[in-house]
């Protein structure tokens, strides 16, 4: 049942990509991200990564991808149509992802030895959990993200500002 | 509600992380509308997510999640900032081809 | 009387070498001085060396430094003073400086004097190291430099390009025969292990080569002798070589770097008494050049070739006595031709000096009266050579024939004898015609007329008295003298062990020897004189009408046979090889490489295009390329 899902959410994901990548309009590209992104939601749900999925839904569904529509929007790209790349070129890159593909595959072929414990401890995942962990071993990266969001928005804002002429 | 572990195998999730990247990859080589390549670029981060979520609860570790939560937030400062740059831009030569933008050249 | 050898080589280096270095600043009479004055020393210790051995001392071995010692092989610069090297050494400074001094008049004015007593004096180094080195190898170092002192002197005049081929041309032929002579020095050292003179000789009688070995050798060493003394058939460059000063013409060209072949065969006389094929080729050489020689001189009309085509005659005569086993005539003869043949080189410069540079005999005449020391001397030059009696070259043409006569039969000494008539024939033209007669030249020249300066002038008497003289260094039994005759001979057997073969002839046949010789040369000369100096008005052979006289005064067409068959192929396959190698291959290669450096730069310079999803790719093969390489090792 649960590998069921699994492969139907796999499945999923991947098609998705796929749309994504090789659509010409980038309104759909956006569309596909997002249903794309649902999947792996899902698949986090599976893995009983609570807090992950909601946070991942928020984040990148809510917004991430709104971000990216709301340039579209400006930029007024939905009608373009992107100038077409050699076939030379695109077999370059399949080849260059198909092999980095057959390389991470071997690279992590090992990691699937790791010491397990017995029975997996069902409570990694939820958000008292993770809060607890946050707080404590990973406090000074938590206090420098923070820093890192005020930096990026500053840029953000910015680097998107009118000059004033 | 851990029979995720029990009935599938680690390895399933390596290579579905793995075809994610690659895809997402290719698609920051082949497209050339800027917009499309950021998004490639977050197509790419989580497979990198997914496999750790995977990992994390295989191994009963919790600081997979927590590096997740990290990519995640260094991923929207970057999708952040990055569009601003787009914009940025696309004001001064009104396209997103990226192939336009060789001032690296020479 | 080591220290005292080793000087007489070096002062003349010596002099060389400041002449070179400050020659530039110093008057013309001090660079007068500094070159004869070297030369002059040499002589003065080379008569004390003489004197040594002269009061019975042994004969010296120097060694100067021993300058190769590898495993099998030891070479010294060692110098040898016994008899052979001795007399040369007298002959070639003596003359040596004679020649010096008369040049400081001929070649006054010129702009390049020093440099010309700077090569003088680097000649007379280089003969003295030819004939005093203790081996073979220090006799080929002498022999390279006096090929290269010839070159530097025939070219002196360099911007004239005609003076410069000349000088090609003799080195260039020079270098032909060395290979002949490396080859045999070669064999040598393979046969006999060592190329000193001494051992060479002493292994001789213990190895005892093959005669096949032997006769190889000789005929190897002999071609070198042919280039550097110009016979058949490497003589024509000597001719042309007659494009350097007149000083130079009669030292290098008569007397000293000419004879370097005849004294090369009597230094190795061991070897070629012991293979009667080498001397009958020697011989044959000899003679066959005397008379081509002697032929083509008699039609030439430019009075310096005329001297050149008389000398290649006259060495001709030398290797015929050489090729008998007279080696001891032969250096007689050497010496006596250095007395007459300098003289008549130098006297002959005095005319051209005297007539503002002109050559050609046509144009001259008459000149008795204005240049009357140049002519006398010139008279008694043209007698010696031609044999008139008692006279020194009537002494050593005796000796050679007499030699030729008792090893070699009638056909042999016929042949000679009239060579010798044909030498007194052309000369005697040679004499009528410039010194008779009335003057042919132009009005300018008849104006300048003057006898040449004492400095050239007195040269001129010294060596004609030592022609006239010079026939006591070696008198034959013949003459009854006793203890005093065939002196030279003697003194010069310790070195030469096998002179001559015994003497068969008995004395009756060498008066009539003797006889027919002379009367042969006095008629000669008497019809000579009937032909150009009675009859000259009549005559003038500036355009030669008959056949006979025109391959004659074409000098046998043998340059324009070698020219056809040598130089123009090698300069073809010179054109080619340019071509076809140096253009073709070889640039192309260069700026091939060139050229494929610019197109890979050319290809990669397309990597920086700009476009970073260029490098994202490539960034992408990277990565997996260093999985690979991680995964695999």
């Amino acid at each position: 049942m649960t590998l069921a899902v699994f492969l139907t959410l796999a499945v999923a994901s991947v098609v998705f990509a796929l749309l994504m990548v090789l659509t010409k309009n980038p309104v759909h590209s956006v569309i596909f991200l997002l249903l794309t992104f649902f999947a792996i939601a899902g698949q986090y749900v599976l893995l009983n990564a609570q807090f992950l999925a909601v946070v991942h839904i928020i984040v990148y569904a809510g917004a991430v991808m709104v971000l990216f529509l709301f340039v579209l929007m400006l930029l007024n790209l939905n009608t373009e149509a992107e100038p077409r790349q050699t076939a030379r070129w695109k077999v370059a890159a399949a080849l260059a992802s198909g092999m980095l593909f057959l390389t991470l595959l071997g690279a992590l072929r090992g990691s699937a030895q790791l010491p397990a414990p017995e029975v997996p401890d069902p409570h990694v995942g939820l958000v008292r959990n993770l809060g607890r962990v946050l707080f404590t071993d990973f406090l000074v990266p938590f206090e420098v993200a923070g820093i890192l969001f005020i930096a990026a928005m500053v840029g953000a804002v910015l680097l998107a500002k009118r000059e004033i002429r | 509600m851990l029979d995720v572990v029990r009935s599938v195998p680690i390895e399933y999730y390596l290579w579905l992380s793995c075809i994610l990247f690659c895809i997402g990859v290719f698609g920051v080589i082949v497209r050339r509308n800027a917009l499309v390549v950021l998004m490639c670029v977050e197509l790419m981060l989580n497979a990198v997510n997914l496999l750790l979520a995977a990992f994390s609860t295989y191994l009963s570790d919790a600081q997979g999640q927590i590096l997740v939560f990290f990519i995640m937030v260094v991923a929207a400062a970057e999708a952040a900032v990055g569009l601003g740059i787009l914009v940025m831009i696309y004001r001064n030569t009104h396209t997103t081809d990226i192939h336009l933008l060789d001032r690296l050249r020479n | 009387m080591n220290a005292l050898i080793t000087l007489i080589l070096f002062l003349p280096l010596l002099g060389a070498f400041s002449l070179g270095l400050w020659g530039s600043r110093l008057s013309e009479r001090t660079t007068g001085l500094i070159g004869s004055g070297s030369v002059l020393l040499s002589f003065v210790l080379s008569l004390s060396v003489f004197a040594h051995l002269i009061g019975g001392g042994e004969p010296l071995r120097v060694a100067v430094y021993p300058f190769l010692a590898v495993d099998g092989l030891q070479l010294d610069f060692a110098l040898l003073a016994d008899p052979l090297s001795a007399w040369m050494m007298l002959i070639v400074t003596g003359v040596g400086f004679l020649i010096h001094v008369y040049s400081i008049g001929y070649m006054h004015g010129d702009p390049g004097f020093w440099r010309f007593f700077a090569y003088l004096n680097l000649f007379i180094f280089s003969m003295l190291l030819l004939v005093m080195g203790d081996n073979l190898v220090m006799l080929f170092a002498g022999w390279e430099g006096v090929g290269l002192c010839s070159y530097l002197l025939i070219g002196f005049w360099y911007t004239h390009r005609e003076y410069g081929k000349a000088a090609r041309k003799a080195f260039i032929m020079n270098r032909i025969g060395d290979l002949g002579l490396l080859l045999g020095l070669f064999l040598i050292f393979q046969t006999f292990g060592t190329l000193s003179y001494r051992e060479i000789f002493a292994q001789l009688p213990v190895i005892r080569p093959d005669p096949a070995l032997l006769t190889a050798i000789c005929l190897l060493l002999f071609v070198g002798a042919v280039g550097k003394s110009a016979q058949i058939p490497l003589f024509t460059w000597l001719p042309d070589a007659m494009a350097g000063p007149t000083p130079v013409s009669a030292l290098i060209h008569a007397a000293t770097m000419v004879t370097a072949g005849i004294y090369l065969v009597a230094r190795c006389h061991p070897l070629y008494s012991m293979s009667p094929v080498a001397l009958e080729v020697v011989a044959f050489i000899g003679l066959l050049t005397s008379w081509v020689g002697g032929l083509i001189a008699l039609r030439q009309s430019d009075i310096k070739k005329v001297l050149a085509y008389s000398t290649v005659s006259q060495l001709g005569l030398m290797f015929l006595a050489l090729g008998m086993g007279a080696y001891a005539a032969a250096l007689f003869h050497v010496t006596t031709h250095a007395f007459f043949k300098a003289l008549l080189f130098l006297g002959s410069g005095s005319v051209i000096h005297a007539l503002g540079g002109e050559q050609n005999i046509w144009r001259m005449g008459g000149l008795r009266q204005a240049l009357p020391t140049t002519y006398r001397t010139f008279l008694i030059g043209t007698l010696a050579i031609g044999g008139v009696p008692l006279l020194s070259g009537f002494f050593s043409k005796d000796e050679i024939l007499a030699n030729t006569f008792a090893a070699g039969g009638m056909i042999w000494w016929a042949l000679a004898v009239l060579s010798g008539a044909l030498t007194a024939l052309y000369m005697g033209r040679l004499l009528f015609v410039v010194f008779f007669g009335a003057f042919r030249g132009g009005e300018e020249q008849r104006r300048h007329l003057h006898e040449s300066p004492r400095v050239m002038t007195v040269p001129l008497v010294v060596l004609a008295v030592l022609s006239v003289v010079g026939g006591v260094l070696h008198l034959p039994h013949l003459f009854h003298i006793g203890a005093g005759g065939e002196w030279l001979g003697q003194f010069l057997s310790p070195a030469i062990s096998e002179s001559r073969p015994a003497r068969l002839l008995s004395a009756q046949t060498e008066w009539i020897l003797m006889g027919v010789a002379s009367a042969l040369a006095l008629g000669a000369l008497a019809w000579a004189y009937r032909l150009y100096a009675v009859r000259l008005p009549e005559r003038s052979e500036e355009k030669p009408s008959r056949r006979w006289e025109r391959v004659l005064a074409d000098k046998f067409y043998v340059d324009e046979l070698y020219d056809r068959l040598f130089v123009r192929p090698a300069e073809r396959l010179s054109q080619l090889l340019y071509y076809y190698v140096d253009v073709q291959a070889i640039d192309g290669a260069v700026n091939g490489t060139g050229k494929a450096v610019e197109r890979i730069g050319a290809e990669l310079r397309r990597l920086q295009n700009g476009k970073v999803v260029y490098y994202l790719l490539g960034m992408v093969f990277g990565i997996v390329l260093l999985f690979l390489s991680l995964w695999l090792s």
